[in-house]
């Protein structure tokens, strides 16, 4: 039976690039990165042996995320409210945020659409799985990913603001 | 004509190749019917893409042995992890020298005959240089290591690391404000790392100072210049570090800056 650190190793690049694109940095995320790997090697008892490490170790992030680094980040950056940004459809304006890269609309995103995001869309993760590491009932995580890649969309320069509101009131969501 | 009863968690599970074989036909026929739909999918898909071209990268890093220390136990297989490290820190000097070299090599293969010549027997130290202000000037997020913000964090940790005392030039004069700094690795013969701090002014348009310890023997401290393609780097050796300030601006713009360089470390 390998022992516990073992079993983390291969997953920490895995850990790394979800950190990094929640956080946004390099240092910072290492930081959330080394936190968590603390937390996990002092509640390792606490995993299944045989259960899936990644999402378990998702979970331990998650958990460090929102009871550290959220802080710590609120200090520096102030979430862009996008609704309240009149976006003008085609000038330099427009065309500028459409060269604009998908690092920079995350940042726009408030952290619960990240995440929910970040673990389907980039960890690949089942609904199921993001649900049980953030905590939350599916239908939530298929909420937040519906309107966190419809803000993507519309920070990309993807979709015209205005269409898009019509779009989305006739969309149910379950 | 019936419409198909379709919720937005389907077709969200479409995108992500979770949709369960059953509602498959179903969803199909509703985007047959509404291509406007598949523009909105479509354009989900591309941020998964989008996400994977930004960050996959983080997976090939080697893992820094600080990190992998937090789950190493007390005993056993730690040391051969500890062992691995620093093979690892040499595969990333190494794959930073490669991909220097292909930029470098791109950079040649896009000038002219005669000036590939010239390029060719410009000094290294101007051209290690050039490259690196190509490679980490675009940076949208990460110019730089440790931001400007945290100044005397960055001069103390650079500075430990090259072996020699910085200072950081103040450039608001001529309209540059410090971004920050990184530490890169040395060539393979002058194994010292070296820093490179970044500034830019008002407009996003982006300098590096490069600096090296030990940097030359002559103690040559004449202002250089030298071109590659179209990075100019201004280069000089005073007081046993070696500088270079490239950008990609006029060449009396960067004489300017790199004068103003010179004096304030110089005073």
């Amino acid at each position: 039976m390998e022992d516990f650190g073992t079993q983390v190793v291969p997953v920490i690049p895995r850990l790394r690039r979800y950190a990094r694109a929640l956080t946004g940095g390099h240092l910072i995320a290492d930081d959330l990165v080394q936190d968590t790997l603390e937390r996990a090697w002092t509640k390792r008892h606490l995993w299944r042996e045989g259960s899936d490490l990644r999402a378990w170790m998702f979970t331990v992030m998650h958990n460090v995320y929102v009871n550290q680094v959220r802080a710590r980040i609120a200090d520096a950056v102030t979430p862009l409210d996008v609704e309240a940004l009149n976006i003008p459809v085609r000038d330099n304006a427009a065309d500028m945020l459409e060269v604009a890269d998908i690092d920079v609309a995350l940042r726009k995103l408030p952290d619960d659409q990240r995440e929910v995001l970040l673990l389907v869309a980039l960890e690949q993760l089942s609904y199921g799985e993001t649900a049980a590491v953030l905590g939350i009932p599916v239908g939530t995580v298929m909420s937040r990913l519906f309107r966190a890649r419809e803000r993507v969309r519309v920070l990309l320069g993807d979709a015209p603001v205005a269409a898009q509101a019509t779009q989305t009131a006739l969309k149910v969501i379950k | 004509m019936t419409k198909p009863a379709i919720t937005e968690a389907e077709l969200q599970a479409h995108v992500d190749g979770q949709l369960p074989e059953a509602a498959r036909a179903r969803v199909d026929a509703y985007l047959g019917e509404n291509p406007h739909e598949v523009r909105r999918l479509a354009g989900y898909s591309a941020q998964n893409q989008g996400l994977h071209d930004t960050y996959d990268h983080a997976l090939d890093e080697a893992v820094p042995a600080h990190l992998i220390a937090r789950v190493r136990g007390r005993g056993g297989w730690c040391g051969t992890w500890l062992a691995r490290a620093p093979v690892m820190r040499y595969a990333a000097v190494l794959a930073w020298l490669v991909f220097g070299g292909l930029i470098g090599w791109q950079l040649r293969g896009m000038q002219g005959g005669s000036e590939s010549a010239r390029a060719a027997a410009a000094p290294s130290f101007a051209r290690q240089a050039a490259i690196a202000h190509v490679v980490y000037s675009p940076e949208v997020r990460h110019p730089v290591e440790v931001g400007a913000d945290q100044e005397a964090h960055l001069v103390a940790w650079l500075s430990k690391r090259i072996g020699a005392q910085l200072r950081v030039p103040r450039l608001a004069e001529q309209g540059y404000s410090l971004v920050g700094g990184r530490l890169l690795p040395g060539t393979p013969d002058e194994r010292a790392p070296i820093a490179q701090f970044m500034y830019q002014d008002a407009k996003g348009q982006r300098l590096t100072l490069y600096v090296r310890s030990d940097a030359d023997r002559s103690r040559e401290t004449a202002f250089r210049f030298a071109q590659e393609k179209n990075i100019g780097v201004f280069y000089w050796v005073d007081q046993k570090l070696g500088y270079a300030l490239s950008g990609d601006i006029e060449k009396n713009e960067l004489l300017r800056v790199a004068h103003a360089v010179y004096q304030q470390l110089n005073p």
